[in-house]
């Protein structure tokens, strides 16, 4: 086995207690950069691969202390707020020791596989007792695949159940090579018409789909829709992706994932600026129907959140 | 819940709660009378019971199925002035304060004014303890170093066991009179002693049964003009129970509550213990009239259900009695701690003892949603887990109940203080968190220790900085301190000085209750005071222990974290720089404070760092009070729970290193300071879990979940396995408050709209909208727990 001691990679997140991504209580690592650019991204954060700075403007007192130790000269202030401008900012991150009001953060942060492993068995009494483990989520996980593998070794040699939450975009021998290490994958299909994938995600459905197909034969996958109202949540886009499961050799069970709006709050707070399109929040009955059109019609396993 | 509940449950809802000076005017004109001149303290104070209990106002309500008030009706809280005496001015504050507001009557009031206060002034037990007091100690506790509890209610905490349903009162005066038959005059030289004490127990056990016989005449007299021949015969029913206990042991599952309601109100009018006073193990008790009674057709699940629905009413129409010395910002709270018991083990062998009643008591617990009785499950690792499944179902409602305890380290807890397995297991949580071996222990809570006050006096060499007066020992100016050893030792002496202040001068309130203060009745249904012929208050109980309760862990934890990481180990800023951000509350040393709220290990998340400052406060607590001798045979001991009183410590702390400013609220119980908990709540279990709980006598943690993430029956699953890797780590308690943050703040604007909205607190519930706005800031800002 190669050593992965000194591996890096960049985390945006490690979040305890994660109850929706996969069995039992599970942490989730997010790993930073995405291939998609789905137009209602839960994790707008997610997408750049590098760390960015970010600002809660809501949360900035104006107090300019920023201003005076940015070594690049990148901030500036007017009457009502503090400007940063990105181009100069060098992701020092002084400002963001500084601020007083916790306005300011460097959003990821370089980790070695070590580090990560060290926050993910904080929580092994947890996996045990609930039959929980870590799920590694994004942005797209594969797109740090080496940095990956690296933890799931060392999350199989101490025996912590392991989940990958992809997108499913990304060339097959390096799926087929995680679908090794990983004890679970949870699969997004997004939509199931490849052009309204394109126009929404910014790519085509047809890798992610096949690649859902390669992986359910080999490895344990559950595929969760994300349920956006007015772009998938129509009953033609449900039961077409209801047959596409039925026709695996496997059918998995489905997770609907109810959109929040949690992305358009957080890409307000970065530099990159993307367009997030607003929708609401999908109504429970409405849910509850599609599981049990799942159910019923399909004979799947279907539940709400996962 | 039926009709008759219904009505009922309402009833007591929306009665105002209003002072009564039927007890004090009772007390008053028996201790005018001359006879406490002629006889024993304990005659005398078994005497004035009876006075009580055979001349006060009793009411049967209409429609209810256990009967008895403490009061001459529902609401109606008695006083006690023998003990501490209202006046005027407590009153008046009383009446017209915003929170936990007491009606109290012009009659009253005039009462008061020429009858009460002119007789008790300077005669109070509560002036006696105070001119016992030296300089030292009155300094400490005027700084908010300590509090005291028996300073004005009587020493309690406790909770009764199974005797009252195998025992009447007659057969324990029956054992009363075999022991007074044997008394030894000639070898014994406690045996005058004895048989006072012995005499007043006769006393208190017949007035206690004339009590519950002049409710059978009341319910007969009304049964004659009853015009309903369903009421009627309940009427009928009432009086043939009333008849048969306490004077017997009950026969069935109704005389079984009403049983226990004639002693608990028989407890709770001789002083004004905590009403912790509960019946424990309810569901244990009850389980064999349950049993045998639904074998032979005689009791329903329903009927059960609506008795025990009844029997939990009684509790909430009695209000705890309102403090006397209180200011207008003081909220006080009118519930009392009862906190009724389900689940554990069996006493015997140890094993499962969860039953039917177990699963129904939580859903009279679920329909009822009232303050008191508050309601906690013990769970074993022998349980099933769908107990704490269906515990955890309640628990999502949202109204803080019930709270739950780890059964297997409680049994750890008792063993320790040196208590027989049989007894430990029969015993459980009582109160808030704390534990005793029911029915058979005087656990006593003297008042808590303030450890960020301590703190404080260590940065300033004794001086408490509000008065400018040598509160404290001199432990050195922390300027001078080389390192961090220095420190820690100078928090160990002056610790160490204020747990020695406390303990000298608790045994000597100890003493005065022993000595003024006697409760016979109380005595007569704990185990062993008939055997010992000693009273409750002076060791007679099998278990005798005294807690101090340690206050602010979490807070302190990150103030030492701090001191620590910045001061010594990464020497950020020097001592004198810190102490002066502390003198000015921070005031222009903003970087410094947001280094050290944003920029520090903090307690909470389960960072070795921090989470080792708590361990190590807790190590500090225990080497320096545990096991030292109190004056009832019994030791001192350590368990770890604010109830209100973090706010008030608070108001009293300066700045502390952790970047919390002045007169902030301090953390509560074992939870982390607000807001610093960032990582979730298995890294705050895991905090909590650093301290070894089996050597307390408890803790307590708070958590608050938001609603979203205990929607289905998976997150509901979730839960409970995190609560059971808590206590497989050694927790001792958790309770939740599963309520949205922005509903409470909506609850603070519009109070009108949210009346029955309930929180927990701390170790109890309470309505939201009665509490005063400082704590409900409070419970506003707690961590809302950052849930995936």
């Amino acid at each position: 086995m190669i050593s992965h001691k000194d591996l890096k990679g960049v985390v945006f997140d490690i979040k305890r207690y994660a109850i929706h991504d996969g069995p039992g209580i599970r942490t989730t690592v997010f790993l930073k950069g995405c291939p998609l650019s789905c137009q209602w991204c839960h994790n707008p954060e997610s997408i750049l691969p590098q760390p960015e700075p970010a600002i809660r403007f809501s949360r900035c007192t104006l107090c300019g202390r920023c201003i005076e130790v940015c070594p690049e000269n990148a901030i500036s202030k007017n009457e009502d707020h503090v400007r940063t401008d990105f181009d100069k900012c060098i992701r020092c991150g002084k400002c963001v020791e500084v601020c007083p009001a916790s306005a300011r953060e460097i959003i990821g942060k370089e980790m070695s596989a070590e580090e990560v492993m060290a926050e993910v068995r904080r929580d092994i009494l947890f996996y045990d007792e609930s039959g929980g483990g870590v799920t590694f989520s994004g942005g797209e996980p594969l797109m740090q695949s080496e940095f990956l593998t690296a933890i799931l070794e060392k999350c199989r040699n101490d025996n912590i159940h392991t989940a990958v939450d992809t997108t499913c975009y990304a060339d097959e021998s390096l799926v087929l090579e995680i679908a090794e290490k990983a004890d679970l994958f949870l699969c997004d299909i997004k939509h199931i018409d490849p052009k309204k994938h394109l126009q929404f995600t910014g790519v085509d459905n047809k890798l992610i789909l096949s690649n859902i197909k390669k992986l359910s034969e080999t490895a344990e996958v559950i595929i969760r829709i994300p349920v956006i109202p007015g772009f998938n949540d129509d009953i033609d886009n449900l039961k077409a992706t209801a047959e596409w499961i039925c026709g695996l050799e496997k059918p998995c069970p489905v997770n609907f994932l109810p959109y929040n709006s949690g992305g358009t709050e957080k890409v307000k707070r970065l530099a990159h600026k993307m367009r997030i399109i607003v929708s609401k929040r999908p109504d429970d009955g409405q849910l509850r129907k599609s599981v049990e059109l799942y159910e019923n019609q399909f004979g799947l396993k279907a539940i709400i959140d996962g | 819940m039926t009709p008759r509940v219904q009505k009922l449950r309402q009833q007591s809802i929306e009665i105002k709660p209003f002072i009564s000076s039927e007890r004090a005017e009772m007390v008053t004109e028996f201790y005018k009378s001359g006879i406490p001149l002629k006889v024993s303290v304990p005659v005398c104070r078994a005497l004035a019971f009876k006075h009580i209990m055979e001349n006060k106002t009793i009411c049967i309500n209409d429609g209810e199925l256990i009967v008895a008030e403490k009061g001459p009706s529902p609401k109606a809280t008695p006083t006690y002035p023998e003990l501490c005496c209202h006046d005027t001015e407590d009153l008046r504050i009383l009446k017209t304060r915003n929170k936990t507001r007491f009606e109290v009557s012009d009659e009253v009031m005039k009462v008061y004014e020429e009858e009460i206060i002119p007789f008790w002034s300077g005669k109070t037990l509560r002036e006696k303890v105070f001119a016992s007091m030296d300089k030292k100690w009155n300094q400490a506790f005027d700084a908010g170093v300590f509090t005291e509890f028996m300073e004005q209610r009587a020493p309690g905490h406790a909770i009764q066991d199974d005797k009252i349903y195998h025992k009447g009162l007659l057969d324990l005066k029956a054992e009363v009179a075999k022991r007074l038959s044997e008394l030894d005059f000639f070898e014994d030289p406690r045996a005058y002693e004895k048989e006072q004490e012995y005499q007043a127990m006769e006393i208190v056990a017949d007035a206690a049964i004339t009590f519950a016989r002049r409710h059978a005449e009341l319910a007969l007299e009304t049964a004659k003009n009853e015009s309903d021949p369903q009421r009627k015969k309940e009427l009928e029913l009432i009086a043939d129970v009333c008849n048969h206990v306490p004077a017997n042991a009950p026969r069935n599952f109704h005389e079984a509550l009403q049983m226990y309601w004639f002693i608990h109100l028989s407890v709770t009018t001789e002083l004004n213990t905590w009403d912790s006073f509960n019946p424990g193990r309810l569901d244990q008790h009850l389980y064999p009239f349950y049993k045998k009674e639904i074998g032979r057709g005689t009791l329903t699940e329903e009927q059960a259900r609506e008795l025990l629905e009844c029997f939990w009413i009684k509790f909430n129409n009695q209000p705890a009695p309102p403090k006397v010395g209180i200011t207008e910002e003081q909220s006080g709270t009118y519930t009392d701690f009862a906190l009724i018991n389900t689940g554990g083990v069996n006493p015997d062998d140890g094993s499962d003892a969860v039953n039917e009643l177990s699963y129904l008591i939580l859903d009279v617990v679920s329909e009822m949603r009232l303050t008191q009785p508050s309601a906690c499950v013990q769970v074993s690792a022998k349980n099933p887990k769908r107990f704490l499944n269906k515990a955890c179902h309640v628990i999502r409602e949202g109204f803080g109940q019930p709270s739950v305890f780890n059964t297997d380290v409680i049994i750890q807890e008792m063993l320790q203080d040196g208590k027989s397995i049989e007894d430990s297991r029969a015993g459980g949580p009582s109160g808030c968190v704390t534990v005793s071996a029911f029915g058979k222990e005087s656990c006593t809570l003297t008042g808590y220790m303030n450890w960020g006050k301590i703190f404080e006096l260590v940065c300033n060499n004794g001086i408490d900085p509000n008065s400018g007066i040598q509160v404290g020992p001199q432990t050195g100016d922390p300027r001078q301190f080389k390192n961090f050893e220095q420190f820690v030792r100078a928090y160990e002496e002056q610790l160490r000085y204020f747990i020695d202040l406390k303990i000298r001068h608790n045994n000597i309130i100890e003493r005065l209750f022993a000595n003024f203060m006697p409760a016979p009745f109380m005595s007569l249904v704990m185990s062993d005071c008939i055997k010992k012929g000693l009273d409750y208050h002076n060791g007679g109980a099998r278990y005798n222990p005294t807690y101090i309760q340690g206050v602010a862990m979490g807070s302190v934890a990150d103030a030492m974290t701090a001191v620590k990481y910045h001061i010594f180990d990464n020497k950020t800023f020097g001592m004198d720089e810190l102490l002066s951000a502390m003198q000015t509350d921070f005031e222009g040393f903003d970087d410094m404070r947001n280094k050290l709220l944003n920029h520090t290990p903090k307690y909470g998340n389960d960072d070795d760092y921090a989470d080792s400052m708590a361990e190590l406060l807790f190590e500090l607590y225990y080497k320096n009070l545990n096991g030292r001798p109190n004056t009832k045979g019994g030791k001192y001991r350590v368990n770890l729970l604010p109830t209100t009183v973090h706010i008030y410590f608070g108001s009293v702390v300066g700045a502390l290193p952790s970047g919390r400013k002045a007169g902030m609220p301090l953390s509560d119980g074992i939870s982390p300071e607000k807001g610093s908990d960032v990582k979730g709540p298995t890294a705050v279990f895991k905090s909590a879990a650093r301290i070894d709980h089996s050597r307390t006598g408890g803790t307590l943690l708070n958590m608050k979940f938001n609603p979203q993430v205990l929607k289905s029956e998976i997150d509901i699953e979730k839960l409970c396995d995190m609560i059971g890797t808590y206590f497989r780590m050694g927790g001792h308690h958790v309770q939740f408050n599963v309520i949205k943050a922005e509903t409470l703040r909506r609850a603070q604007a519009e109070p009108q709209q949210y009346r029955d909205l309930i929180v927990r607190i701390a170790g109890f519930s309470d309505y939201f909208v009665d509490v005063g706005k400082d704590l409900q800031d409070e419970i506003i800002a707690r961590t809302e727990q950052n849930l995936a």
